[in-house]
């Protein structure tokens, strides 16, 4: 645990130094925040919501998976320098540099998500959940937070360039468009409708807008743990074992 | 045989079909210097990934610090430290962070004041607070360098540390080098020049295709190669003047003074042609 903590350190360092990376996880939410709450804010309401009450699930998930990009670029920069040969000779943990870079991912990314909640209040967003509902919906998105996170340290060490890197989180950006983040699954052309209906985003969003809204509790919410934890064990393992056998 | 501290025998490795270690012998002293000579692709970065326990070798052994590199990896790393070919430093990090993770890595006491040392000792102070994507390559290499030190390890494996600096960054390299040996660190280095071989090493393999083809001591191998020429140096050039007139004078031939190694390639011709022709008479 003492190597996890240190290479914890090392990765946030690497996250602070990247001034692209701290814009996508803090400035450039507060402004799509800004923007949706404003501009279209007013435009929609959607069935018993507000826009801006609709929305903000779907704003954090995009913003999210469009911060933990930089978590992939980071592992592949890792694996493809002479930096992982040092750790790998030295007598620490292996799996630990991976540790670092998904605490660092998910310490990113709660700060985006606090940014995101934050600006929304203060351009209109009004929840109605009690205590036990914002526990409800802060454990969903941590649980999808560290899914996600795992699951770009897996395309980083896949990865055989940094942009392919990127190339591998791109549909973590776009799905939460095809989802029930940004406009009702309802609404939708049929040929979509099914696949916003059975993609991962599209639990995770309804459930913790249900929590934060304090709507009925419906099957979503365990969809939604099932998803996150599925992926994340999914993605955990296969990057352990990737991790082991680029390293013979 | 006690007292060797690395021993490595009949070790091959290949990748797919190429054969890159076919069959590789030497053993190294404890304190000594090692000097594993070889041109490009020859193996020599295969050779020291699978003594630090990054790689494992498709056949034979080999032991670091007295234990198997392949069985017991865990002790081995406890023993030894790494300095590979390409730098492993974080560019976005400052010297001093650099070196501050790695000494918090191994646990050392008081990492502030170690910090402090290695910094003055590799002359990075002034750049300690600086990111390394700003270093030199020599400074670059100064910070790799120091970072491996940080450990005190038993044996230091330093992947063609010169190549790439300057002159002076190159001397500055070997008086280290030699310093270290003194307190008792075992150096295992690889290069590409018989030059440093043999101004730094007490022994000597050349590795070419995949096997060693001469081993020893510079004195040892230097009858062993190609002919070469003799350079003296005077401090002055009316001193050289003066000396030259000597020689003729006294009916000694002098042809120039420049430095004439052989390269590494010449070595190989020799060596490999001797070979061959010890084969033919068998
Ligand atoms: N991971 C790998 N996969 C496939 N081939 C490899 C791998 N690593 C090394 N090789 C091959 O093994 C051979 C020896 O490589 P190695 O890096 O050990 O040479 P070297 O002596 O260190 O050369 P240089 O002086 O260029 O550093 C080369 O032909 C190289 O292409
Ligand atoms: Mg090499």
């Amino acid at each position: 645990m003492h190597d996890a903590w240190i290479m914890i350190k090392r990765s946030m360092l690497i996250v602070l130094r990247s001034p692209e990376a701290m814009a996508m996880a803090i400035i450039t939410p507060f402004f799509l925040m800004v923007l949706f709450g404003t501009v279209f804010g007013n435009i929609a309401d959607i069935g018993p919501y507000n826009y801006i009450d609709f929305i903000v699930p779907g704003i954090v998930l995009q913003s999210v998976a469009q911060g933990t990009q930089y978590t992939a670029v980071n592992v592949y920069n890792d694996m493809s320098k002479g930096i992982i040969d040092r750790f790998r000779s030295m007598p620490i943990s292996k799996a630990s540099v991976l540790t670092g870079h998904a605490a660092a991912s998910i310490v990113r990314n709660t700060i985006t998500t606090a940014v995101i909640i934050g600006t929304a209040f203060i351009v209109g967003f009004r929840p109605q959940g009690g205590f036990t509902d914002w526990l409800i919906a802060a454990g969903i998105l941590t649980l999808f937070n560290i899914a996600i996170s795992w699951m770009a340290i897996l395309f980083g060490l896949l990865s055989k360039t940094p942009d392919g890197a990127i190339g591998f989180m791109f549909p973590f950006f776009i799905l939460p468009f095809i989802s029930s983040g940004f406009a009702p699954i309802e609404t939708m052309p049929r040929w979509l409708r099914w696949f916003a209906e059975y993609q991962p985003m599209s639990p995770v969003i309804d459930a913790t807008r249900n929590a934060m809204m304090d709507f009925p509790r419906d099957n979503s919410l365990w969809w939604a743990l099932v998803w996150c934890i599925g992926i994340t064990v999914f993605a955990f393992t296969c990057a352990v074992q990737v991790f082991k056998r680029r390293t013979v | 045989m006690t007292n060797n501290i690395i021993t490595v025998s009949h070790l091959k490795k290949s990748f797919k079909d190429n054969q890159v270690l076919k069959d590789v012998s030497f053993s190294i002293k404890k304190g000594s210097i090692f000097a594993l000579l070889g041109s490009n692709g020859a193996g020599k970065t295969t050779t020291v990934r699978i003594l630090s326990t990054l790689s494992k070798p498709n056949g034979g052994k080999a032991s670091v610090c007295g234990y198997d590199v392949v069985r017991q990896g865990e002790k081995v790393r406890k023993c030894i430290s790494l300095t590979g070919q390409f730098a492993a430093v974080d560019e976005v990090l400052t010297g001093r962070e650099n070196l501050s993770l790695i000494g918090q890595l191994i646990r050392l006491p008081n990492v502030k004041e170690k910090v402090d040392y290695w910094l003055t000792q590799f002359r990075l102070e002034d750049a300690a607070n600086r990111q390394v994507s700003t270093y030199s390559g020599g400074m670059r290499r100064r910070l790799d360098i120091a970072m491996s030190l940080m450990g005190n390890p038993q044996v230091l494996f330093l992947d063609e540390p010169t190549t790439g600096l300057d002159p002076q960054n190159r001397l500055a390299t070997w008086e280290m080098v030699k310093g270290l040996a003194n307190e008792g660190t075992t150096v295992f280095l690889t290069t590409q020049y018989l030059e440093e071989a043999e101004n730094l090493a007490d022994n000597i393999a050349i590795l070419h295709e995949g096997r060693i083809i001469a081993e020893g001591t510079p004195s040892n191998l230097k009858e062993k190669m190609p002919q070469r020429g003799a350079q003296i140096s005077f401090s002055s050039e009316k001193e050289a003047a003066k000396a030259m007139k000597l020689l003729i004078d006294n009916g000694i031939a002098v042809n120039g003074i420049e430095p004439n190694l052989p390269t590494l390639e010449d070595v190989f011709l020799t060596l490999v042609g001797e070979k061959k022709e010890g084969e033919n008479h068998a």
